[in-house]
């Protein structure tokens, strides 16, 4: 069967990894957020605008890892538009966080427009380069999926393993969870419920927007309009199909990635000539859909998710 | 007075005053905690001792007054200040994070937050001396969701140690105990006050005040109106200074039972999310008589109340009414053969809120034909029900055009009442009649009761406070994880041989012997 083939193949797990980097970066930015006890919709959009601002900051002659810092920058500042929003005042999660995506992705398209006005085809970038880790590189199959990619997948990983080592290893990860879990638990303990949350929404936003950042500047070296294309919502999904936990998470996407990887694959096969193009696409989709049903049955949503916090109440 | 006159003053309190709205929750109060003194905070719900404690606690800043610690002025407003100072409150809804383990919640805080790993073993071995020398026995390494509320408690109580508090607050911490677990918390209270910790004990029940405290300061809508020492007092006048008039005993005659009304015979019903199942359930509802049901809050009583509302059904054993017995069963047949309710929560589920008196005194009979005719409502008969009831049940309201959500919680209930009653059920579901009620309301509820069954209704009454099941009821079962104990007439149990059955003890022996 050619489907053994392509799951034995090197190239098709590098490809999975991958596609799989800037959704770990933006999963793990959502879970930071939803551990604290906020459901961050804007993800979508601040991912779109770390797209943008690592592609744009080395266009205009940045160096590579400065770009990525901009991304991360640009990220915390709508992550603290959103907190500010949700947190001290307390408002609706679900419209801040649209409210958040659409004027991100705006913003982003304005800029873009006023800063090459003239543009028809947007100009590519010198994109992060391979950095294959000498002797591991070399190991079959894992050794081009794992050891063979850009610094910021390898960055993704790491990120993945500093997230899950401070949350379950730390005073500052017990009281995040807590934070999520119950504020006033965490406000009798003398800590501030908003400095927390405030903190994780930004971090979290942050790591969305390196997500986007990936996209320009390890994978298309170029942006353009729509390219995130519900990559965000995706990583919400994840971030449930991952029980909230760093690992699992990371287990999911790439997971999805690798469907994705696949029906790439599949539609350049003999069959894709029978099937419509469009059941491919949709098949990482609904594989999640099925997933998700499957893996979140018996997660624990953080209990004060969604719900927000207002000290001296009654 | 010669050793309190000695004892060096921890806290004082000067001129508190709290506003909500146009509410004056605390109103100028002003006294005085000396080292290692028990006082005791009593005042109705809403009197404004949970206020003043939050206050104190941080997590509201008073809009007058100040607070000292050791001498020392409170930074208003903040907890960790609070804390820094040595103040420790269990509150009356704990403050514990379900998913974290009981170590987790201890230490949440008390540790420096950017610092690579948690000092566990020191931490864990400090937790096991303090569940040793106070008497709080609980694993260190439990999910805080899996203990029982007693064992939540001792963790709240373990967190204000592990802090080195000198001042315990307790709110109402004795409510959700069974007996036995508030003798625990006393001995566990004595322990501390030995060396040398200072308490405030929250509470409405006189006879726990008695029990405990050197000191009573008694709290009535927002003011300080008493201030007696334990010795030199006793229940009666306390009960009268908190209320602010004499207080009627209520009075209870025996009654002669008749048939049963309702009968449940091996019911067993599946769990439904956190809501304990029934377990081979035998009870029967009597005319005539208030049947009592005692236990700590979610050992099935939510589910017995359901099956008999009609929201749930047998999954297994028989149910019967007036000996006939029940083949489909719904709230609707429920209401139509007789069943009333007085619900759990007057607000969630008694009433809805922004709804007129009216429009809630008819819930559950709109469709009678008193109040609708082919399709349309009579608007102006279900006026004049709900100006009955107003007049009847004594609801304090600007008129049956009030939004129901101005009223008090005594109000609401009487208007509950009225509609329960005014049908002339068969048979009152009475869950959690009076919780939250002030003494003057709770009085009228109970008396009413006692007038339904005396007029041959079967009462299922339903209540953690073991002291109104046994001053109400005729026959009391205990429930525990979902089954039900043997009935106990009135005078025949005590509240220790009750509590017993309360922590699950004596139903495997009662199993042999059926």
């Amino acid at each position: 069967m050619e489907i053994f083939d392509i799951l034995l193949s090197a190239t098709f797990w590098a490809a999975a990894i991958r596609i799989a980097s800037p959704l770990i970066f933006a999963t793990v930015g959502e879970l930071i957020c939803e551990r604290a006890g906020v459901l961050n919709l804007g993800i979508e959009g601040i991912m779109i605008a770390g797209a943008f601002t690592g592609w744009f900051a080395v266009y205009s002659g940045l160096p590579l890892p400065a770009g990525v810092l901009m991304a991360l920058l640009v990220g915390m500042a709508f992550g603290a538009l959103h907190g500010t929003l949700t947190v001290p005042f307390g408002l609706s999660q679900h419209v801040v966080g649209l409210g958040v995506t659409l004027l991100a992705t705006s913003m982003t398209y304005f800029t873009y427009r006023l800063a090459l006005p003239e543009v028809t085809s947007p100009p590519r970038i010198e994109a992060f380069a391979e950095w294959p880790v000498p002797v591991l590189s070399d190991l079959p199959l894992v050794g081009p999926a794992l050891f063979a990619q850009t610094p910021l997948t390898y960055l993704a990983f790491a990120t993945v393993a500093a997230v899950a080592f401070v949350l379950y290893r730390t005073p500052m990860g017990l009281a995040l969870r807590a934070v999520g879990e119950n504020p006033a638990a965490v406000e009798a303990q003398g800590l501030s419920v908003t400095a927390l949350r405030m903190g994780a929404v930004m971090a979290g936003s942050g790591l969305m927007a390196v997500g986007g950042a990936f996209l320009t500047m390890s994978a298309f070296n170029s942006f353009f309009f729509e390219m995130v294309n519900g990559r965000g919502w995706i990583c919400i999904a994840l971030v449930v199909f991952g029980a909230w936990k760093p690992w699992k998470s990371l287990l999911g996407a790439v997971l999805f990635a690798a469907f994705d990887a696949l029906q790439i694959r599949l539609q350049q096969m003999p069959i894709g000539a029978v099937v419509p193009y469009q059941v491919f696409l949709m098949m990482p989709f609904a594989l999640s859909i099925l997933a998700l049903i499957l893996m979140s049955r018996r997660a624990e949503v953080p209990a004060a998710l969604m719900v927000p916090y207002n000290k001296g109440e009654r | 007075m010669g050793m309190e006159a000695q004892a060096r003053v921890v806290l004082r309190l000067s001129g508190i005053t709290k506003r909500f709205g146009p509410l004056v929750a605390n109103d100028a109060i002003t006294f005085d905690l000396h080292e290692g003194e028990v006082i005791a905070l009593l005042g109705e719900n809403g009197a404004g001792k949970t206020t003043l404690m939050n206050i104190l606690f941080g997590h509201y800043s008073a809009d007058e007054g100040a607070v000292e610690l050791f001498g020392a002025p409170l930074p208003p407003g903040n907890p960790r200040a609070a804390l820094a100072a040595g103040v420790g409150m269990v509150h009356q809804h704990f403050t514990l994070a379900d998913n974290l383990t009981v170590m987790e919640n201890i230490t949440l805080g008390t540790e420096p937050l950017w610092r690579l790993g948690r000092g566990r073993a020191a931490a864990r071995g400090r937790v096991e001396d303090l569940s040793r020398d106070f008497g709080l026995a609980v694993h260190p390494d439990a999910r805080v969701g899996s203990l029982t509320v007693g064992e939540r408690q001792r963790v709240e109580i373990l967190k204000a140690l592990y802090r080195d508090a000198r001042i315990l607050i307790l709110d109402e911490p004795t409510a959700v105990l069974t007996p036995q677990e508030a003798d625990d918390l006393f001995a566990t209270l004595g322990k501390a006050v030995a060396r040398g910790m200072s308490v405030i004990f929250i509470s409405h029940k006189l006879h726990e005040v008695m029990a405990i405290s050197s000191r009573v300061l008694v709290l009535r809508h927002g003011r300080l109106v008493g201030e007696v020492r334990t010795a030199e007092t006793d229940r009666h006048q306390l009960a009268t200074m908190m209320v602010g008039a004499e207080v009627a005993e209520l009075e209870v005659r025996p009654h002669a039972p008749g048939p049963v009304l309702m009968g449940l015979r091996g019911v067993s019903t599946p769990a439904r999310g956190n809501a304990t199942g029934l377990r081979g359930v035998t009870l029967e509802l009597r005319a005539g008589q208030i049947t009592g049901l005692a236990g700590v809050s979610g050992n099935g009583q939510a589910t017995l109340a359901a099956l008999v509302g009609g929201l749930e059904m047998p999954e297994t054993g028989e149910m019967d009414l007036a000996g006939a017995p029940v083949e489909g069963w719904s709230p609707r047949l429920a209401v139509d053969a007789g069943v009333a309710r007085i619900p759990e929560d007057r607000h969630k589920t008694g009433t809805i809120a922004d709804f007129t008196l009216t429009e809630n005194a008819i819930l559950e009979s709109y469709g009678d034909a008193r109040f609708s005719r082919r399709g349309w409502m009579d608007w102006r008969a279900a006026e004049g029900f709900a100006q009955d009831i107003i007049a009847t049940y004594d609801v304090r309201c600007p008129g049956p055009a009030t939004r129901i959500r101005l009223l008090s919680g005594g109000n609401m209930q009487k208007l509950i009442l009225g509609r329960v009653l005014e049908r002339g059920p068969k048979i009152i579901l009475a869950n959690q009649p009076v919780r939250g009620l002030d003494i003057g309301a709770v009085t009228y509820v109970h008396q009413r009761l006692l007038r339904a069954r005396d007029e041959g209704a079967a009462v299922l009454l339903i209540s953690e406070d073991l002291d109104e099941v046994m001053a109400l009821s005729d026959v009391i079962h205990v429930i525990s994880e979902g089954r039900l104990s043997p009935a106990f007439a009135r005078g025949d149990m005590t509240p220790a041989g009750l509590g017993v059955w309360m922590a699950g003890h004596g139903f495997e022996e009662a199993g042999h012997a059926a």
